[in-house]
């Protein structure tokens, strides 16, 4: 028997070590070690480490599992040598990448050219054992490590199922171990320090947490297999019951949810909010209308600033209305801004739509920066003094009060999008959307439903800005980079273009977490990058997609699988004249 | 009293190639007429000139006392004139009954604020919508009904999608049927199917037809009326028998450029 | 004729139609009465005027040279490679350090030829081989896609570069060594010009001269241009596509990191991991307003960029009354390009292959 299937163990280990030496470098490493799952035992940084490594095992695993296979016949025996083996080899090249920054580490200053590689990164790469002869740390921990996750391969399916999910969810929880604390010390300071930190969840707390999570994975994977076995027999009354209540319930969270977790959390929540808005209105351009709008922040800056000048106490334009009544003017006045600029570019092709709708954006903080407008935008001061927001007498000064504003504007945004579905603008939108000649050929106005659509996203950003601008009490140009519609536009494409939750955890992912964990936001753009370049290759429809959408971007395949056998796409009662 | 749809010297030049030139053609109400010539010959693009995709660079071209040129598409499609692809073009990722409701469009006039409100008028309208595409699809027999009306485009066979593109254009509710190789990649029975539809769209429906055929047997079977075109001109119209036995269609056809034969 | 006028005069009304008008009159109306009020007011003199042209020319050549990448992309695969700015700034973001270990070592100060020539080499190597990992591990899974999804994959790459190079190398602004103090300048017809623009322009011209060459009468230029025109046709020529299309990548960033170079050489302030977003745009600007997909338009694009962007602001906003019109001169390269895509969107020199691509 020859060994020369575990070759094909190499490749994981390979990019798991460009990998992990390139987290090293960029200091994501060191960054993220300020902040612990288990205070003082175990920080996100090596929680990265690991779950790399693990991965890296467990792909291994079934590549040398299947290469054996291959060419050696089935063996049980043999596949978990197999699976064991080649688990420990893609562990040990991926620790080699680590060694050897050590070891180069050790014998030149790297940090006049790589800032990031630090005697700190190096201490934790070795766990505190920063000399040359501690490049064998992470050599062996990182094979170790692997090998493990290659030994999760030869678990049973449910089993592995488990243990992963309860491990993710227990990182995940000791990223937001952040809100827990929040929320918990509400109930109290001591009660909450048994359990958290500021730098994460104590080793009791951790094990309460995952004993908990433990529990609730197993009791939804049980329900969930009990349900597959034998499908809901109810009627459909009784479901659409249930659907309700369970909406409901959702609803009923979402309103407690500011008091829960308390002031900070709750500002986190007025900023995904503000983010869920302006999804939802990108996702009508986008995802409904087909517009690549990469000025989407034009449109969120106009917003902002023109509440700013119509209700700031400061302004030159002295014009100090309420909230609420510049708010029709705003959104008016936004409206104008997406014709205007929606007029001329909305004939280009939609590549160079995109370009120039980036340059669109970046003139709007151009303009705003400019001295030929600050006597009116005040130039890099921006505007200040943006009163509160008043109803019927209750001043929304605290988050936890914004947060039921930004809910309600959400709300009715959301509302909107459904209805729009399926009525005749949706319709025409989606005709445009796939063929633009022949929807202009069934007497659509293409110009027409381009400009409806993009100024009904303008309008929808703007009361997004509307929000910010009585948030912050003050604007500012450099609020409105580009970098908001990269993030409006990442959190629609990874939750799924045109999907309605897709937004809602985009948001949550894309500007929630990296809010909670300040430590994220030097790397916010690089992993959205990295989410987007990922999600547009493998898996283009994003993570909870719509299912139009869903057919749209995976149109030559199903196609092909329609042509050749029809009823695997979608099951079809027998019918004598299938092939028409 | 002017023509139903009548088209003057019209020319269109793609840089030193002139597609079309001085075309003209005129048809009564209630005639099927087929446009038939080499591969190449500008008939697609007589099409294209018709419902506004290219403008001609000279010629008019009028459809029921309206000058269409310089109109768009749409304008053109909401004055009654529809067509199909030589390329079947459907909305694949959209149902059958949506396909077709999306050609009832110019028909209705609800807009963002009919389908956020959702008013009596808005629902009257959306109902006579989904009417009118089910009874566009009940044309062709059972092929597009039941079932098949959620299915998305792209399930559909290839004899259905093009029934289906008839469908749609059917229900914008035009007057003049443009269909541009209705029976092109169809198996014999599906073609004789095809060319009894096109008779009975006339007879049943009342459409106009201008169709560009390859198929003979279809040009023979159905139309009143046939025109050959070579090189953007016509060079020959008037019956199926008086047309075939025109010198200058056999020389088109047979003649000068054997490659070009149909 | 009667049809020409009617054309002109009974073509149906729109409103969309009357607004381009709108615009197009506006445009005009806005750069007249802005140059001939500065003109007249006689605020700056001739020399001025030429030291504007010449600075402009330089900074033009450089956009050329970052145009190229778009346009030779564009030309093969019909696709913005929107991170092409990054691949720019990879080049010159990692060539500073060389720089400056060379110039505090004094072999800068003893040859600055052969300091020139190492950053090059150094420069064009990061930046074509950014360029060859785009292509294979961004752009290549995609190369059937429909047409918007490498362009968001595009813009992901853009990001992900520019913020693992601020992960390398920290997001502190970075020097290149003075050359152009070095040079000195010259006196022509009183006005002063620094003899490092002429020599950057020049350059540049050589460098794009080579590049037309290489396109025009090598072997590998012609399979390019084969694979521009059709790659399907060209694959059962037997010409290798893939190749080609690395080759196109790998061409477009050495040009790109030779013109980082430039850049440095030229203004050696400001080079951080942000360096490459507004250059890239304008770049970009630049291969549209040539013709995108069209290399000697591109060339023309950069530097009509260049000039149009050094003497505009001067020329046509001050007489507008604006103050600090420099300030703006980013904004007068992105109205330009939305005003090119809306009245000539096939660029001065007309875009290779356009009818396919509407």
């Amino acid at each position: 028997m020859t060994l020369d299937h575990l070759k094909s163990s190499l490749k994981p280990g390979f990019y798991a070590g460009i990998v992990a030496l390139f987290i090293s470098v960029i200091g994501m490493i060191e960054t993220f070690s300020n902040r612990d799952i288990i205070h003082g035992v175990f920080s996100i940084s090596h929680t990265f480490l690991v779950i790399i490594a693990l991965i890296t095992g467990y792909f291994s695993a079934t590549r040398a599992q299947r290469a054996g296979i291959r060419q050696h016949g089935i063996d049980r025996r043999a596949e978990v040598v197999n699976a064991i083996a080649g688990s420990l080899i893609a562990g040990f090249v991926m620790g080699l990448f680590l060694a050897v920054l050590v070891v180069v580490a050790n014998l030149i200053n790297l940090r006049p050219v790589f800032v990031n590689v630090t005697p700190k990164l190096i201490d934790l790469l070795t766990f505190g054992r920063p000399s040359l002869a501690g490049s064998i740390v992470p050599l062996s921990m990182f094979t170790i490590v692997s090998g493990l996750g290659g030994a999760l391969s030869l678990f049973r399916s449910d089993i592995r199922r488990l243990i992963v999910t309860s491990l993710l969810w227990f990182a995940f929880a000791g990223l937001i171990s952040e809100v827990i604390r929040l929320s918990l010390s509400r109930l109290g300071v001591n009660v909450a320090r048994k359990f958290v930190t500021t730098r994460g969840l104590t080793p009791l707390g951790a094990a309460v947490m995952l004993a908990l999570i433990f529990a609730i994975v197993y009791a939804s994977q049980r329900l969930r297999d009990r349900q597959r076995r034998q499908p809901d027999q109810s009627s459909p009354a009784r479901k659409r019951a249930v659907r309700f209540r369970s909406w409901g319930l959702i609803f009923v969270l979402l309103l407690v949810l500011p008091w829960v977790v308390g002031r900070v959390p709750s500002d986190v929540l007025v900023l995904v909010g503000i983010y869920v808005l302006m999804g939802f209105g990108l996702n009508i351009v986008v995802g409904k209308a087909g517009l690549l709008d990469l000025g989407y922040v034009a449109f969120f800056a106009v917003g902002a600033y023109s509440t700013a000048i119509l209700t700031s106490a400061d302004q030159l334009p002295n014009i100090q209305l309420s909230f609420w009544a510049a708010l029709p003017f705003v959104i008016g006045i936004t409206g104008l801004a997406g014709l205007l600029i929606g007029a001329p570019v909305l004939r280009m092709r939609g590549d160079y739509l995109a370009i120039v709708t980036l340059g669109f954006g970046e003139i709007a903080r151009f303009l705003a920066l400019s001295d030929w407008f600050s006597p009116v935008l005040g130039g890099a001061q921006g505007v200040v003094k943006i009163p509160n927001v008043v109803i019927a007498g209750i001043e929304l000064a605290d988050p936890e009060e914004l947060y039921y504003l930004i809910m309600f504007f959400c709300l009715i945004t959301l509302f909107i999008s459904w209805r729009l579905e399926g009525s005749r603008v949706g319709r025409a939108w989606v005709a445009m959307r796939e063929d633009e000649q022949v929807a202009e050929s069934m007497g659509i106005n293409t110009i027409y439903y381009k400009m409806l659509a993009f100024a009904m996203g303008a309008m929808i950003a703007s009361l997004g800005g509307a929000v910010f601008a009585v948030k912050l009490n003050t604007v500012f140009p450099f609020s409105f980079s580009v970098n908001v519609s990269i993030t409006v536009l990442s959190l629609i494409i990874i939750g799924g273009i045109g999907s309605i939750p897709g937004v809602l955890v985009g948001a949550f992912a894309l500007v929630g977490l990296p809010e909670l964990l300040r430590e994220f936001d030097e790397y916010r753009l690089l992993l959205y990058g990295v989410a987007i370049i990922y999600m547009m290759i493998v898996r283009p429809e994003g993570l909870l997609p719509s299912v139009r959408r869903g057919r749209e971007l995976h149109e030559d395949e199903m196609a092909q699988d329609a042509w050749g056998k029809p009823a695997e796409v979608i099951p079809v009662p027998a019918n004598p004249e299938l092939s028409g | 009293m002017a023509a139903f749809f009548e088209s003057k010297e019209l020319v269109k030049k793609f840089g030193g190639l002139t597609a079309v030139n001085r075309f003209d053609l005129k048809i009564e109400e209630g005639e099927i007429v087929s446009l038939i010539g080499p591969n190449g010959a500008g008939k697609t693009t007589i099409f294209n000139l018709v419902t506004g995709f290219y403008s001609p660079d000279e010629g008019a071209i009028y459809f029921r006392g309206h000058d269409l040129v310089g109109m768009s598409p749409h304008q053109i499609t909401g004055l009654g004139i529809a067509r199909t692809f030589q390329t079947v073009r459907l909305f694949l990722n959209m149902t059958v009954l949506e396909n077709v409701m999306v050609g009832q469009h110019t028909r209705g006039s609800s807009g963002v604020f009919g389908a956020i409100f959702r008013p009596p008028s808005y629902r009257a309208e959306e109902a006579r919508i989904r009417e009118r595409a089910e009874a566009q699809l009940g044309f062709f027999g059972t092929r597009l009904t039941g079932y098949r009306h959620d299915q998305p485009a792209f399930m559909l066979s290839y004899a259905n999608r093009r029934r289906l593109e008839i469908a749609r254009a059917m229900a914008t509710e035009a007057k003049l049927l443009l269909l541009d190789e209705p029976t092109a990649g169809m198996n014999p029975r599906e073609t004789q199917e095809m060319t009894e539809l096109i008779g009975r769209l006339r007879d049943e429906r009342g459409f106009t037809i201008l169709f560009i055929e390859h198929d003979m047997r279809v040009v023979k079977g159905v139309s009143d009326r046939v025109v050959v075109i070579d090189y953007g001109r016509q060079i020959a119209e008037g019956t199926y028998a008086e047309v075939s036995q025109d010198e200058h269609v056999l020389e088109a056809y047979l003649g000068r450029k054997t490659k070009d034969a149909a | 004729m009667a049809t020409i006028t009617r054309r002109i005069f009974l073509k149906r009304f729109s409103w969309t139609g009357l607004l381009l008008w709108a615009l197009r009159i506006g445009v005009l109306v806005i750069v007249l009465w802005g140059s001939i009020s500065t003109l007249a007011s006689g605020r700056y003199s001739a020399s001025t005027w030429l030291a504007l042209l010449i600075a402009g020319l330089a900074q033009g050549s450089i956009y050329a040279l970052i145009a190229l990448g778009y346009s030779l992309v564009y030309g093969i695969l019909l696709m913005i490679n929107f991170a092409h700015g990054e691949v720019f700034m990879a080049g010159i973001f990692t060539s500073v350090f060389l720089a400056e270990a060379l110039e505090e070592s004094g072999f800068l100060a003893r040859h600055p030829f052969l300091t020139i020539g190492a950053l090059l080499l150094l420069s064009m190597a990061v930046s074509t081989t950014v360029a060859l990992l785009l292509e294979r591990i961004a752009y290549r899974p995609l190369r059937n896609a429909p047409r918007l999804v490498p362009l968001i994959t595009a813009i992901g790459a853009s990001f992900f570069l520019q913020y693992a190079f601020r992960g390398f190398f920290g997001s502190g602004f970075k020097v290149y060594p003075e050359f152009g103090r070095m040079m000195g300048q010259w006196n022509i017809f009183g006005a002063n010009i620094q003899v490092v623009q002429v020599a950057v322009f020049l350059a540049a011209l050589v460098m794009m001269a080579g590049l037309y060459w290489f396109v025009e009468r090598t072997k590998t230029g012609k399979s390019m241009r084969a694979v521009s025109e059709d790659k399907e046709i060209a694959a059962l020529m037997g010409i290798d596509v893939n190749r080609v299309i690395v080759i196109t990548f790998a061409i477009g960033g050495m040009l790109a990191g030779a013109a980082g170079v430039l850049r440095g050489v030229y203004q050696p302030q400001g080079i951080s991991f942000f360096m490459g977003f507004v250059p890239g745009l304008k770049a970009f600007t630049a291969a549209v307003l040539g013709g995108i997909g069209n290399i000697p338009g591109a060339m023309l694009g950069g530097l009509f960029l260049g000039v149009f962007e050094g003497i505009g602001p001067n020329l046509i906003l001050q007489g507008l009354g604006i103050p600090a019109a420099n300030q703006l001169k980013d904004v007068i390269a992105i109205v330009m390009l939305v005003i090119v895509l809306i009245f000539r969107p096939q660029g001065l020199l007309g875009e290779r292959l356009a009818e396919e691509k509407a």
